[in-house]
């Protein structure tokens, strides 16, 4: 029996009249033609991703912090120096319901209200890093606790600066959409993509609940 | 012989144009390479670059094995030495390894699935030319000169660092910075482009590409990039760690202040041991391709495949202290992480069973890939087994840093993994540059690299089942290590004879290669429905699929793989 | 007991080798393509099975039990062992790149250079190794006295080794600690009890001053060399460096780099780095007069 190979042509070969159809792979007409071919969206995904990779990032940290606990050799030791950090929580936590305000009217279409609330989660996000820059400033210049005092000065800073490096990457990100909004360049179709930095957002403060937890509760005693 | 459809000699009017070849000049050319966002081009690039570290630290092996072929060798000095290892060890694995698995995937996947491009082709750039420049970081600290404290320029510390040796006070001067960077920025790239390879399978497939239609290669880049995001992050964590701990005095690894130097290790290896897999399942997913259609069948129970290879994903992030037996565990953790290592022999060796089927009643055609195939399974075999022997702990307890480890882990990434790349690039080569690769040549590279390669990794096992340590820059006569020493070290060189050939190869064929055609070995996924080299947009139209083999499917009307599906 | 289970692991590995690799090699020969085959049909196409996939995962999950169960098993018989008598306690602290000993039952601190009472059935005499590090990580292996442990600053470790012929054992550090990790060699002296006994009583004396050699104890101090070595019974107190009290009674020197001879004493003595290129102590600069010296001095420990 003989094999005849039928060679499909995908080059520029093909005439313009075909080229904008799909052409089906098989020597059958496909009766799936018509039904929707629905993938998921790639930003949702990436996003997605990177919120992984950052999980899995932050997880060592947490790891280091929690091994820690009780193990400094000297003080200062975290019950003798560390508070709540009631404010600086309320004001991240509060800026993730502020950021979904400002989606919704985006969805609406308010862009003015768009563009306040979304300033509004930015300044919240500020108040949080200088409510931090001040609890940091106490712990260097009156408790003397740095970076390289002991176990909990390095898994401490290394720990919530990480958080706050994410906090800062998020207020840029924010920051950008502000201008290019500001500058009328964000559209009706660019909805997903401030939709997903949102996402990062509630992840920043996902994981400050983490870190809150660890660090000023679970280890507090210590 | 209906191996393709238009092979033809070179000379007629199918000239493949090269890739870059559209702007005509030179500098044209070089333009398109540093600008380009092409998915295409970008694994070239890959790959080149992973072959250029790749001869840059197979010298440093060729030093290594120089000093170590006879006892009291004066080759290198003690420093020079441990500095090679650490070079060795790291270039191979994260400038060598890691870019050409990238470029693999980079280039095949948006084919394999009928797509244009990756999902974010500018990313795709931004995360090459993070890895290439951060490979040139890491070589400038062989000329970085002493830095302050007079200490020597390259990174000496072993590729897996361990602390406390790689504290500023016990490795003074720069060169463990350069190490920790480079490797950082390094991550960085791997985990963003690990982001859009799993973005563009998830969301780029063509119509009626099911997951359950991928082809295996697109699957196991899947499930390597998951592994890839998931597990680099741990490595950076530790990296910032001791770099927070050398400029700013940490004490993350610092027993003095209370911390664990063991913890290191747990952070390292919890990135270590996926990323080996990391490294072979895309070996894995080559061979996966190469032998069903070398074989002329399908791959034996595909579904089965596919689990088999999520399963090693999972259970790869549950064994990570099989590398840590000897530091002081526990009988506990010792225990459950021997149980755990035995465990994914299970679905890794349920997949040799599936290729072996494969061939089964097949119709062998012995072409190079197939040739390297075939070894990789010979040697991949070997390695799988010496890796069963070190995950029973007792006999670890004895082979741990040993020589023994050292032939294990060269088997499996020469052996396993380095074949695997061979045979992608003797297989997919043609459909890139639309040429194929020279038999005889290949031939060549073949069997001297195979000769070199059991000359150098075979005896290995002996010398360190009599006790040779790894990691020494001589050793004594008179401790029986002399006659496998010597004869690795000739291996060593027939290896390197072999790369030479493999090099010429790649560079010869490029302009006097046969002509490939579309499709020159008669295979069955989409990349061989379109032009060698694709043009720039992959397809006119983008295809639709109804089954696993949608070639097959046209080649075959009357016995379509979607009946018995 | 590592023997026996390696013994067990290398069998079954040899026996999946020779049943897979002798499938792999009659697959590729037996369904080769014949050039005389008529070429242009495909074999049938065989998707899978799921009997045969079942049939060939079963027995490997076994054979992955069994390695399993024999290793839970010794790794337990080693990890908490049940010793047939009282164990012979040796610590051993790593440094870069020498081995400090300290046999605190008899009150005894040397380096380099350990010496054990052999085991006999009727005899048992189980030593174990307390094992902990000054500076980095560390390995201890001497390979015929089976297995090995890390030397770690984190906590002290534990191994414990029981030989059972005479001899003499080398051994290496396994872990990359520096410059000289290749010149931190070990050596187990495996004598009989009374030669033992006999080493413990000499190791426990101290010095004996000599007159002749007074000069070199005093250009011994003061070039500082006891900043970094004890001598018993001497200023000499430091503890960089080996203790040398009984260094004359060690067959090598620099943890075993060279023979402890006269000519590379002397070497030693004038330049350590060419012996041992980048091991800690730093050439002393000694002029003639206090090297001679010296060296009859060092000649004198016992």
């Amino acid at each position: 029996m003989e094999i005849r190979i039928i060679k499909f042509e995908f080059t520029s070969q093909i005439p313009t009249n075909v080229r904008n159809q799909s052409r089906s792979v098989s020597s059958q007409s496909l009766t799936s033609t018509e039904s929707e071919w629905k993938l998921p969206s790639p930003r949702v995904v990436g996003m997605i991703l990177v919120i992984l990779t950052e999980t899995a990032l932050f997880t060592i940290f947490v790891v280091a912090y929690l091994y820690y606990i009780g193990k400094s050799i000297s003080g200062p030791y975290p019950h003798e120096v560390l508070e709540l950090p009631i404010l600086g929580t309320v004001m991240l936590l509060s800026s993730s319901v502020t950021i979904v305000i400002a989606e919704q009217n985006l969805h609406k279409g308010v862009n003015s209200l768009f563009n306040l609330w979304w300033v509004i989660t930015a300044l919240l996000g500020i108040g949080f890093l200088i409510y931090t820059g001040v609890e940091w400033h106490k712990l260097i210049y009156e408790d003397h606790l740095t970076i390289s005092t002991n176990l909990f000065g390095s898994t401490f800073y290394s720990l919530v600066g990480l958080h706050a490096s994410h906090v800062v990457v998020g207020l840029i990100l924010i920051l950008m959409i502000l201008i290019l909004n500001l500058t009328g360049c964000v559209k009706h179709y660019h909805h997903e993509h401030v939709i997903m930095i949102s996402w990062y957002w509630h992840f920043v403060d996902a994981v400050w609940i983490v870190v809150f937890t660890v660090v000023y509760v679970i280890g507090a005693k210590s | 012989m209906p191996n393709g459809t238009t092979i033809t000699e070179s000379g007629t009017e199918l000239q493949p144009a090269r890739p870059g070849e559209e702007r005509g000049t030179a500098t044209g050319w070089l333009q398109d390479l540093v600008f380009t966002v092409d998915h295409k081009k970008l694994g070239m690039l890959y790959v080149g670059t992973g072959l250029f570290f790749f001869v840059l630290a197979g010298i440093m092996a060729l030093l290594i094995r120089a000093q170590l072929a006879f006892p009291n060798g004066h080759v290198t000095s003690p420093q020079e030495f441990n500095s090679l290892i650490t070079m060795h060890g790291t270039v191979m694995i994260f400038w060598v390894a890691m870019p050409i698995v990238f470029g693999m995937i980079n280039y095949l996947v948006p084919l394999m699935i009928g797509a244009r491009d990756m999902a974010f082709p500018r990313l795709n750039a931004f995360s090459f030319w993070l890895t290439f420049f951060s490979g040139f970081f890491l070589f400038l600290s062989f000329v970085a000169g002493p830095g302050l404290y007079g200490a020597s320029g390259a990174p000496d510390a072993g590729w897996f660092a361990i602390a406390p040796l790689t504290s500023s006070a016990f490795s003074k001067g720069p060169s463990i910075d350069y190490w920790s960077l480079s490797v950082l920025i390094s991550g960085i790239g791997s985990v963003t482009g690990g982001i859009n390879i799993m973005v563009t399978i998830i969301c780029f497939r063509t119509r009626g590409m099911t997951l359950h239609r991928m082809p295996l290669f697109v699957w196991l880049s899947l499930v390597t990039m998951f592994l890839v995001v998931v597990f680099l992050p741990p490595l950076s964590a530790a990296q910032i760690m001791l770099t927070l701990e050398r400029f700013l005095g940490a004490t993350f690894f610092d027993a003095q202040a209370g911390g664990s130097a063991i913890l290191w290790q747990h952070f390292f290896w919890i990135f270590g041991h996926p990323e080996v897999y990391i490294l072979v399942l895309p070996a894995f997913a080559v061979i996966s391709e190469v032998v069903p259609v070398f074989s002329r069948k399908p791959i034996f129970g595909y579904p089965m495949m596919v689990a088999a290879t999520v399963l090693i994903g999972f259970i790869s992030a549950g064994v990570w202290a099989h590398h840590m037996f000897t530091v002081g565990l526990n009988s506990f953790g010792v225990t459950f992480f021997a149980m755990a290592t035995l465990a994914i022999s299970v679905p890794t060796g349920i997949k040799m069973f599936n290729w072996l089927a494969t061939m089964y009643g097949g119709k062998i055609r012995l072409e190079l890939p197939m040739i390297f195939a075939i070894a990789f399974l010979f040697q991949f075999l070997i390695a799988g087994l010496t890796g069963i022997m070190l995950g029973v702990a007792p006999f670890d307890w004895q082979l741990n840093d040993s020589y023994f480890v050292i032939a294990h882990f060269h088997y499996v990434i020469v052996g396993g993994i380095l074949y695997g790349i061979f045979g992608f690039l003797y297989y997919w080569y043609p459909k890139a540059f639309g040429r194929m690769l020279d038999k005889k040549l290949g031939l060549w590279h073949f069997w001297l690299f195979t000769i070199g390669f059991h000359l150098t990794f075979d005896p290995q096992h002996f010398a360190g089942v009599l006790g040779m340590p790894r990691r020494i820059y001589t050793y004594h006569p008179g401790r029986g290590w002399e006659l496998w020493n010597l004869i690795s070290t000739i291996g060593a060189f027939f290896q390197a004879a072999g790369t030479i050939c493999l090099v010429v190869n790649l560079l010869w064929s490029a302009r006097k290669g046969k002509i490939a055609g579309d499709d020159p070995w008669d295979a069955w996924t989409l990349e061989w429905a379109t032009t060698s080299p694709p043009p720039d947009y992959n397809f006119e139209t983008l295809p639709e699929v109804r089954s696993r083999r949608p070639l097959w499917d046209l080649k075959h009307p009357e016995d379509p793989d979607w009946k018995f599906e | 007991m590592i023997h026996q289970t390696s013994v067990l692991v290398l069998l079954i590995c040899l026996g999946i080798f020779v049943v897979v690799g002798g499938l792999l090699f009659y697959a590729v020969v037996r369904y080769r393509r014949r050039t005389d085959d008529d070429d242009t049909t495909e074999p049938p196409q065989v998707y899978g099975s799921t009997a045969i996939e079942l049939a060939w995962t079963v027995p490997p999950i076994l054979i992955v039990v069994v390695l399993a169960l024999a290793t839970a098993r010794t790794v337990g018989e080693i990890q908490s062992p049940k010793f047939a008598a009282d164990p012979l306690q040796v610590r051993i602290v790593g440094h870069r790149f020498w081995w400090e000993l300290h046999y605190p039952k008899y009150n005894i601190v040397t380096a380099n250079e350990i010496h054990v009472p052999v085991s006999y059935l009727s005899t048992p005499r189980p030593i174990e190794l307390t094992l902990a590090s000054a500076d980095v990580a560390h390995g201890f292996w001497v390979p015929e006295l089976n297995g090995k442990q890390w030397l770690v600053p984190d906590k002290e470790t534990k191994w414990w080794i029981q030989p059972t012929s005479l001899g003499i054992y080398l051994g290496n550090c396994t872990v990359l600690c520096g410059y000289q990790h290749a010149n931190m060699l070990i050596r187990v002296v495996v004598e009989p009890p009374e030669e033992f006994e006999k080493w413990v009583a000499r190791q426990q004396q101290p010095p004996n001053p000599d007159a002749s050699t007074e000069a070199g104890h005093k250009a011994f101090e003061s070039n500082s060399c006891g900043s970094c070595h004890t001598i018993d019974g001497t200023n000499s107190q430091g503890i960089f460096g080996p203790n040398l009290t009984h260094f004359m009674s060690r067959q090598t020197l620099g943890a075993g780099v060279a023979p402890n001879d006269d000519a590379n004493l002397k070497s030693w003595l004038h330049d350590p780095q060419v012996l041992k290129p980048g091991c800690l102590m730093p050439d002393m600069k000694l002029d003639q007069t206090q090297f001679d010296e010296i060296l009859a001095y060092l000649k004198t420990l016992n």
